[in-house]
């Protein structure tokens, strides 16, 4: 199960990388994103699960979705010649997925370590988290709210028509 | 099945590195934002797969709140691309070079 999501998650990913309409690009992204709430299930971690479909899949990609068919923008001519630049950015990717996977194999040593522990499933609900996010971390959910209210507020007054 | 720990590091890994490319490469400026949501979401997956394979819910609750983060900076970053697109009608980031001159 594990492999199945994380090959189309990858593969989601990479048409979101080279898909021409903006449009495309936008909906592999959702693919993606459903393929890595899929992989919190295999974790066990129902909540954040749920939590990536609800606010993830649903609610940002629609605002995204919503601003590129606002704009009305026409497929841009993304094609670009092989200059410096392109040169440059892929071999500083290739660098960092070298740098990142060199990391994982040998810095930690964690391979027989199963992902999921004895009480993932608890660790994982619902529950577990709603108890310790009005608990430990009532005060940085207050400040998480009041960021979303200031974001809120800014995006109001940027895209708001100016008066000439 | 269990799948070792290891597998879901590198999983994320190439996403991140997927998204940094996609930053890197992409020139429209909502795919860019796009780019910049996956890797942000290649990064939550490591944050549950650490907080799940030790049973600590802390690693969650990290992502609960980047997850508040992003969809704060979606909205900014897509205001900002709309008023852009207003005075310079493009959403092209090789267009906008307001500071260059």
């Amino acid at each position: 199960m594990f492999f199945l999501l994380a090959t189309v998650a990858i593969a989601a990913a990479l048409g979101m990388l080279i898909a021409r309409n903006p449009v495309s690009s936008a909906l592999w992204l959702v693919l993606n994103l459903f393929c890595i709430a899929g992989l919190y299930l295999t974790l066990n971690a129902s909540f954040i699960g749920v939590i990536q479909i609800l606010v993830y899949a649903g609610a940002i990609m629609v605002l995204f979705l919503f601003v590129i068919m606002l704009l009305n923008l026409s497929a841009l001519p993304e094609l670009r010649s092989l200059d410096w630049a392109r040169i440059a950015g892929f071999t500083v990717g290739l660098a960092l997925l070298s740098q990142l996977l060199y990391v994982v194999a040998l810095q930690f040593d964690l391979g027989g370590e199963p992902a999921t522990s004895a009480t993932a499933a608890e660790v994982g609900s619902a529950a577990t988290l709603g108890e310790i996010l009005f608990t430990r971390y009532a005060l940085h959910l207050q400040v998480a709210g009041i960021l979303l209210l200031a974001a809120t507020v800014g995006a109001v007054l940027l895209a708001q028509r100016r008066f000439e | 099945m269990d799948v070792a720990l290891n597998w879901y590091l590198a999983l994320s890994a190439v996403l991140f590195t997927i998204g940094t490319l996609g930053v890197l490469f992409r020139r429209n400026a909502i795919v860019v934002l796009m780019s910049v949501e996956l890797m942000l979401n290649a990064v939550n997956l490591t944050l549950v797969a650490f907080s799940q394979s030790m049973g600590d819910p802390s690693g969650q609750m990290l992502v609960f709140f980047t997850i508040a983060v992003a969809a704060a900076e979606a909205a900014v970053g897509l205001a900002i691309v709309i008023a852009i697109f207003r005075s310079k009608v493009t959403v092209d980031i090789t267009e906008i070079n307001l500071f260059k001159h």
